[in-house]
């Protein structure tokens, strides 16, 4: 059994943010999970897949955040507990939907987790989901610990129904991929079936509905507000003049660092953790209690912005500090040092900073960047098109996924890149004006996400460049999710359909398709140069399996190879693939054939054919 | 309950995590508040993993600069590279046995001298358990069990509030079955190798 499916209430349990949130889900009686994978949220998703697959939930990777939310939006306008799963920037994607889904709401509750990324570990930008729900007008719940992530769910989901509105459920990379012990509450069996009562007047938001659906929206607001005024997850600790307002993993950070500068008998902190609608009366007094207000929030000053203002409303002239060159940067995640020393200097607490050592004598550390994996289908993609082009003035549009990594050198084969499925829609615009060759590259899940209609778009205003199409087989960034293009039989499980991303390029009239399998070097560099060659849309479709995710499979590959003495030191292998299972020992090209996947690709460019594979002894 | 901050750094898949996820079983076992925060974006492509455990009474996840009372290194240079987080009184256990990343092993950038290292880690901490961890796990009949011996090194160290018994316990619980053997001889032969260094 899923160890997230265990009955035992009150037994606790080691879990990571996102386990504690994924039985969260289980505990609150979910019936309809749906995701677009991104980490930081990508393992609440893996978790529902699994359960999905030995309970009654319903569980579906959809095609993007946006369709994930639509189909999650008619499961809650059918009655039932639906969880819709994504990062930060899927958001955006998902806008559209939500934006008016507040104003229609839902029956069952709807609990829309976003999984923000102060710092970037993982994500193009930063941006601070909070404002999604005083822009949509959704209420919003933030935990601070795994405990309160897992406990919060069905908090969310009551809110949801109660309001019959999506509640926003939002984390940060510290929360998602903390771990700690957390204790498990009973689960409520899912609903297993659900219907829509029909009300159009209600749920078909024409302008004349939507008039009176967006006022009644702002009544809903009003109601949300007093369950915030009320909420327990909005709670002032201590009796102090010094006040904190705080929210998230910057909670733990400041109850740590009152501890620390031993100051927990002056400081009255306030916790937000139902944090829109704020509390505002409650936040009121709270300030006229307080000398001097410190806001302490990762990412934008959302708090800070509405506890000025009504400071303004009481005529109240207490400092109220937060992001500035003196406390807290808009850049960034915190840590416990930057939170003391801010409370330190705010509050005027002698405190002595812990010693870093000095490091001016360090040698230079080298880098470990990351790399296209050993044997990955990627590299042997970017060298064929590299090859192709060669004498060519191109513009290389990129997207996300993996392949991004192939942007640096010696592949070099990324230019620019804005968010999902973005590559097409710019390589049109890049070909119209710049009398470059533009070549783009979009992976397969990325491609069905939001390639789709920036290809159409190409096809349609008859812009002229080469699409070239990775198509590994998986979803391999995020941790090797399916998707449309994948068949789940290889996978043991039955009940999914599969869509070709050939047929599909081929329906909306690309003219020149070419599928190419990219460990046979010197074909698909001439299949690429065709399509390089060819006047209008043309596009490759590059065919092989994610290295990491066929040893997965077990699926075997061929024999690791070696460098034989015929090696004369061209070193073309490191300096024109970098593959990492190469390495150089005095002064000789090796590989390691633990790491080696045997794709050959090096071995045929060898000018001396040297690279050999190892034969069985 | 005092603090305590234990940073472990490593090249993607060297096993920090498990390490990580074993120390925090055992955490439980012993009912110690535990609580551990992971960064490993890009870790199966060969990048940098690093977590971080506060064992005690604190609500933070995130260790900062010059605060690791314990920092464990699964490979040198990136034990080199985590000390910003240690300070004079920190105790660090690192492996030898270098993973050069791949500029280094194309004679790109040049890996730091281990002596040169050794010295450098032990002027500016109080303490450096310095071994060839990789051969131990090869002693223990597998080579994927560096993790445990360092996990062993630690626990011989008495600086995390964790008893070798716990630890054994969380390793049977934790690890997969066919390796728990293994596993367990690994910690015994860090714990071993531990004792003496210093």
């Amino acid at each position: 059994m899923h160890k997230l499916l265990t009955e035992h209430s009150g037994l606790k349990m080691l879990l990571l943010g996102n386990e504690a949130i994924a039985r969260g889900a289980v505990e609150a009686g979910v019936a309809v999970g749906t995701t677009y994978p991104g980490t930081p949220s990508s393992e609440i998703s893996t978790n529902f897949f699994q359960m999905s697959r030995e309970s009654d939930l319903y569980f579906e990777y959809s095609t993007n955040e946006k369709v994930a939310l639509e189909v999650a939006a008619a499961t809650a306008n059918s009655g039932l507990r639906s969880m819709c799963v994504m990062k930060h920037v899927g958001m955006n994607v998902a806008a559209d939907v939500f934006m008016t889904l507040a104003y229609i709401g839902v029956k069952g509750g709807l609990v829309i987790v976003t999984a923000d990324d102060p710092y970037m570990f993982s994500s193009q930008n930063e941006q601070d989901n909070r404002y999604y729900s005083k822009f949509s007008g959704l209420p919003m719940v933030e935990p601070s610990s795994v405990q309160e992530a897992k406990d919060m769910v069905a908090y969310a989901f009551d809110i949801s129904e109660k309001l019959q509105q999506p509640v926003i459920f939002r984390t940060t990379t510290r929360i998602n991929h903390s771990t700690a012990d957390v204790v498990l509450g009973e689960i409520k069996a899912p609903q297993t079936s659900g219907d829509i009562s029909k009300d159009p007047f209600n749920q078909v938001p024409v302008p004349a509905v939507a008039r009176n659906l967006h006022a009644r929206l702002l009544k809903k607001l009003e109601t949300a507000e007093k369950m915030s005024e009320n909420s327990k997850y909005n709670f002032i600790m201590g009796n102090g003049v010094w006040g904190i307002i705080c929210n998230g993993v910057s909670y733990n950070y400041v109850s740590d660092a009152a501890k620390d500068l031993n100051i927990e008998h002056r400081v009255k902190i306030f916790r937000m953790g139902f944090s829109y609608p704020m509390p505002r009366a409650t936040i009121k007094q709270f300030l006229k209690e307080c000398e001097k207000v410190l806001v302490v929030e990762e990412g934008e000053p959302f708090m800070e912005e509405t506890v000025k203002m009504l400071a303004q409303e009481e005529k109240l002239t207490l400092p109220i500090l937060g992001k500035s060159e003196k406390y807290f940067s808009r850049l960034y995640e915190f840590d416990p040092a930057l939170v003391r020393q801010s409370m330190a200097t705010c509050f005027d607490v002698a405190y002595t900073p812990a010693k870093v050592p000095d490091l001016s004598d360090i040698p230079e550390i080298p880098d470990r960047p990351p790399n296209l994996c050993a044997g990955c289908s990627h590299r042997a993609t970017f060298y064929a098109v590299k090859k192709a082009s060669e004498g060519m003035d191109t513009i290389c549009p990129t997207d996300i996924g993996c392949y991004t990594l192939g942007f640096l050198p010696p592949l070099a084969m990324g230019d620019f890149l804005i968010c999902m499925g973005a590559s097409a829609g710019v390589s049109c615009g890049f070909s119209i004006k710049t009398n470059k060759k533009v070549i783009s590259f979009i992976g397969d899940s990325t491609f069905f996400h939001s390639g789709i209609p920036g290809l159409i778009n190409a096809v349609y205003n008859n812009h002229n460049f080469t699409m070239v199409i990775l198509d590994n087989g998986t979803t391999a960034m995020t941790g090797h999710q399916p998707n449309p293009g994948v068949d789940m039989k290889e996978l043991d499980i039955d009940g999914y359909g599969r869509v070709s991303i050939e047929e599909i390029v081929r329906a909306v009239g690309v003219s020149h398709v070419t599928v190419i399998r990219p460990y046979r070097v010197k074909k698909s560099i001439h299949a690429v140069k065709e399509a390089l060659n060819f006047k209008g849309v043309s596009v490759v479709i590059s065919k092989e399996m994610c290295t990491l995710y066929a040893k997965g499979l077990k699926k075997a590959r061929g024999k690791p190879f070696f460098v034989s003495d015929k090696c004369k030191g061209h070193k073309n292998c490191i300096n024109e693939l970098a593959c990492p299972a190469f390495y150089i020992e005095n002064q000789r090209v090796n590989i390691d054939p633990v790491m080696c996947s045997g794709c050959s690709v090096c071995a045929q460019i060898c000018p001396e054919h040297a690279i050999l594979p190892i034969r069985d002894t | 309950m005092n603090t305590t901050r234990l940073i472990i750094v490593a090249v993607g898949g060297q096993g920090n995590l498990l390490a990580s996820r074993v120390l925090g079983e055992a955490a439980l076992l012993s009912d110690i508040p535990v609580r551990m925060s992971e960064i490993h974006g890009m870790a199966q492509r060969g990048g940098v993993v690093e977590s971080s455990i506060v064992f005690g009474d604190a609500r933070s996840t995130v260790i900062s600069d010059g605060e690791a009372d314990v920092l464990i290194g699964f490979e040198p240079s990136e034990t080199l590279r985590a000390l910003n987080k240690c300070n004079l009184n920190t105790v660090v256990i690192t492996n030898l046995a270098k993973l050069p990343s791949f500029t280094v092993t194309t004679g790109k950038s040049v890996y730091p001298d281990l002596d040169v290292l050794q010295e450098l880690i032990r002027n500016k901490t109080a303490k450096l358990i310095a071994f060839d961890a990789a051969s131990l796990a090869i002693k223990a009949g597998n080579v994927l069990s560096v993790n445990m011996v360092l996990l062993g090194a630690l626990i011989q160290t008495h600086t995390v509030p964790l008893s070798a018994e716990n630890v054994k316990e969380a390793i049977i619980k934790r690890t997969r079955e066919a390796f728990v053997e293994s596993n367990l001889k690994a910690f015994d032969l860090g714990f071993s190798a531990a004792q003496g260094l210093g």
